[in-house]
């Protein structure tokens, strides 16, 4: 995925229920680790998949701010359910990464050991387009930057992305104004429609030259008019049943020139600073390093984690923190996410996936946030240069 | 090879507490024998008889301050120790036994003691910075065992030591555990405590009994009002909730005084 894929020629296909297990059949037989969503304690998280009845079916989920239950469907749905709290950032970009080692063993010089990075292929198996969105979003940051990130590259360097299109969003999801979902035209190998009505099946598109030949080699039929209907069908009602919405209009001018808005610090009345909304963000990236060593002091290892900008000591620079209050961590995570990313990497960093919203403990809806600043300050958006990024490549 | 202070005198105190803290550096298992080779034990009744006399390069001190002796006690430790370390609820914020904090502890003595006159004792049990400087702080009832190995590792090498100050949330998503607040509707103090447990109650599907005490910036009023209005948890169970452990610690002891109610708030 890394190099412009070449574009596939065939047309839509359907796989039907047994086409669709051996799907996942091949990926193991061509030596992927097969990732994708398994119902883990109480909720929907990336797992190993080793068959079709490793996938959480007939399960669903209720979300709303701050809640999240898993609930039975009265179908049979293999994918109807909305994101849950983990995403491939927690393989890709892994929450601990050991750096290096040192060892000494003449008491002065210290040896520098690098970690190995074992050559391994992932397969995601069933990623949202948000998901499929948010790994572009990371893509860019991690792996297009000026200095790629050589632990993202090294996973991310034989990946395969098996992407199941929406028909299920969550009452906290918002893709369709982050133009990220329900549907998906390209930027996975292999895009799916789960199809309900009749026949259990799936219709399926190649988005690369991988995903085609994956196809060829499975027992297909060519999509019908009807398969076409029924996809449509499928993301209308989805389109129907998505409930929140950010209206993206001018936001880098918007929060860039709200900086003093008094929502801040209504937000930061309700804020815990606990990082929670950073940490299921499927694309944000801050980390820091943790050292150490061992009694007899011949042994020291730096060890890269997951930090978040909420983090008070993340904020320090220097002798003090340059963010000293919730409300101002608070406005950095948004206006970055929102606003700023869009200078540094050319994209916003938000992929409306509604995980922030679900897993805040106290249901901070960004949505609504930037909704109150839009609708009480018209006259105060001020248009913000946006500045080039330095960092992007090209 | 040590690149910090060489092989430092360590002195491990005792106040009010139940000496669980001190018990958690002797269940160092599996890196005690080398503890003992790189820091020399100068003063540790609990493990040893053996007293060397000070000044000591560490004071580990583990307990509150709830009698006058006590608080005279803890300045003269404070005068023999380079480094002052408090390890444990007791030290850094009073402990369980801060629960007299609110009420009255006159009440207490005439009434679980026999001959109260005996009893020399202090109106609030206090945590050790209350009345002297102290250096660092490791929470927890009781400590986290690799916390302590940790600091007198950072301590030898000469190297700041990874004790983070921000939420158990962190530790959560860092081990991949499930929101149990979110997931379960569990009440959890999570968001509100500080790390170092490696989040050990949400990964046994248990809500934070806010052990480690609050967070570098605690938002407890936020939290209880979610708690109320979405987990209907009653004002008697808030207070109950944020009066533990770490009763004192001035954020979970504004939060319990909020929730009580009104004709016994002081």
């Amino acid at each position: 995925m890394g190099a412009p894929a070449a574009q596939p020629t065939t047309g839509p296909a359907v796989l039907s229920e047994d086409g669709f297990a051996r799907l996942l059949e091949r990926l193991h037989n061509e030596g992927y680790e097969v990732l994708g969503p398994t119902v883990g304690d109480q909720a929907i998280v990336h797992g190993a998949v080793t068959e079709v009845d490793d996938l959480p079916r007939g399960w669903g989920d209720e979300q709303a701010p701050g809640h999240y239950r898993l609930v039975r469907r009265d179908d049979e749905a293999y994918f109807g359910f909305a994101v849950g709290p983990s995403s491939a950032k927690r393989t890709l970009f892994p929450a601990r990464q050991p750096l290096w080692t040192a060892e000494s063993r003449d008491d002065a010089n210290f040896e520098i050991i690098e970690t190995e990075r074992p050559q391994r292929r992932f397969a995601f198996f069933g990623l949202r387009p948000c998901e499929v969105a948010a790994i572009a979003v990371q893509d860019r940051v991690l792996l297009h930057g000026v200095v790629p990130d050589e632990v993202y590259t090294a996973n991310r360097s034989d990946v395969l992305l098996i992407a199941v299109e929406c028909g299920a969003p969550a009452a906290t999801c918002f893709c369709r104004s982050m133009g990220t979902g329900p549907g998906m035209e390209s930027g996975a190998d292999l895009i799916l429609t789960e199809l309900l009505d009749g026949d259990h099946r799936f219709l399926v598109r190649a988005g690369t030259r991988a995903g085609e030949e994956l196809l060829e080699h499975l027992e297909h039929t060519e999509a019908t008019e009807e398969d076409l209907a029924a996809r449509r069908e499928v993301l209308a009602s989805a389109v129907a049943r998505l409930e929140r919405q950010l209206d993206t209009t001018d936001i880098h001018g918007l929060l860039m020139g709200n900086l003093d808005h008094p929502r801040w610090d209504a937000i930061a009345e309700r804020c815990l600073a606990c990082a929670n909304c950073t940490l299921v963000c499927p694309t944000c990236f801050c980390t820091t390093v943790e050292d150490r060593t061992d009694l007899a002091g011949t042994w020291a290892s730096r060890e890269r984690r997951w930090d978040s900008c909420f983090s008070l000591e993340f904020t320090h620079t220097g002798p003090a923190s340059v963010r000293n209050s919730t409300r101002s961590r608070y406005r950095q995570w948004l206006t970055h996410k929102l606003a700023t990313w869009i200078d540094q990497f050319d994209t916003s960093g938000c992929v409306g996936c509604g995980r922030c919203i679900t897993w805040c403990p106290v249901g901070i809806d960004l949505t609504e946030e930037v909704d109150v600043i839009r609708r009480t300050s018209e006259d105060k958006v001020a248009p913000w240069p946006m500045v080039p990024s330095p960092l992007q490549e090209g | 090879m040590t690149l910090g202070i060489g092989r430092p005198t360590v002195a491990v105190w005792k106040f009010a507490s139940c000496d669980g803290c001190q018990l958690s550096l002797l269940s160092a298992e599996d890196e005690l024998l080398a503890i003992a080779g790189e820091i020399e034990i100068a003063y540790f009744l609990e493990a040893t008889r053996e007293v060397k006399e000070g000044p000591y390069d560490i004071s580990l001190v583990e307990g509150s301050i709830t009698t006058p002796a006590d608080a005279e006690r803890i300045r003269e430790v404070r005068s023999i120790s380079t480094t002052l370390i408090t390890i444990g609820a007791c030290a850094t914020a009073g402990g369980i036994q801060a629960l007299r904090n609110f009420g009255d502890v006159e009440t207490f003595r005439s009434l679980v003691y026999a001959r109260p006159e005996y009893v020399d004792t202090l109106a609030d049990s206090t945590a050790i910075a209350e009345h002297v400087p102290v250096d660092l702080e490791l929470r927890g009832c009781p400590i986290e065992t690799s916390q302590l190995v940790e600091v007198i590792n950072a301590i030898l090498a000469g190297r700041k030591p990874v004790t983070p100050t921000h939420s158990v949330c962190v530790e959560c998503k860092l081990r991949g555990n499930l929101c149990v607040a979110v997931a379960h509707g569990t009440p959890c103090l999570g968001p509100v405590t500080q790390a170092g447990c490696n989040a050990r109650c949400p990964a046994f599907d248990r809500g934070c009994y806010g052990c480690f005490g609050p967070a570098e910036s605690p938002n407890s009023a936020s939290l209880a009002t979610w708690l109320e209005e979405e987990f209907e948890v009653d004002h008697p169970d808030l207070v109950r909730l944020f009066r533990s452990f770490n009763a004192d610690a001035p954020a979970f002891r504004r939060e319990s005084r909020r929730h009580e109610p009104e004709e016994v708030a002081t």
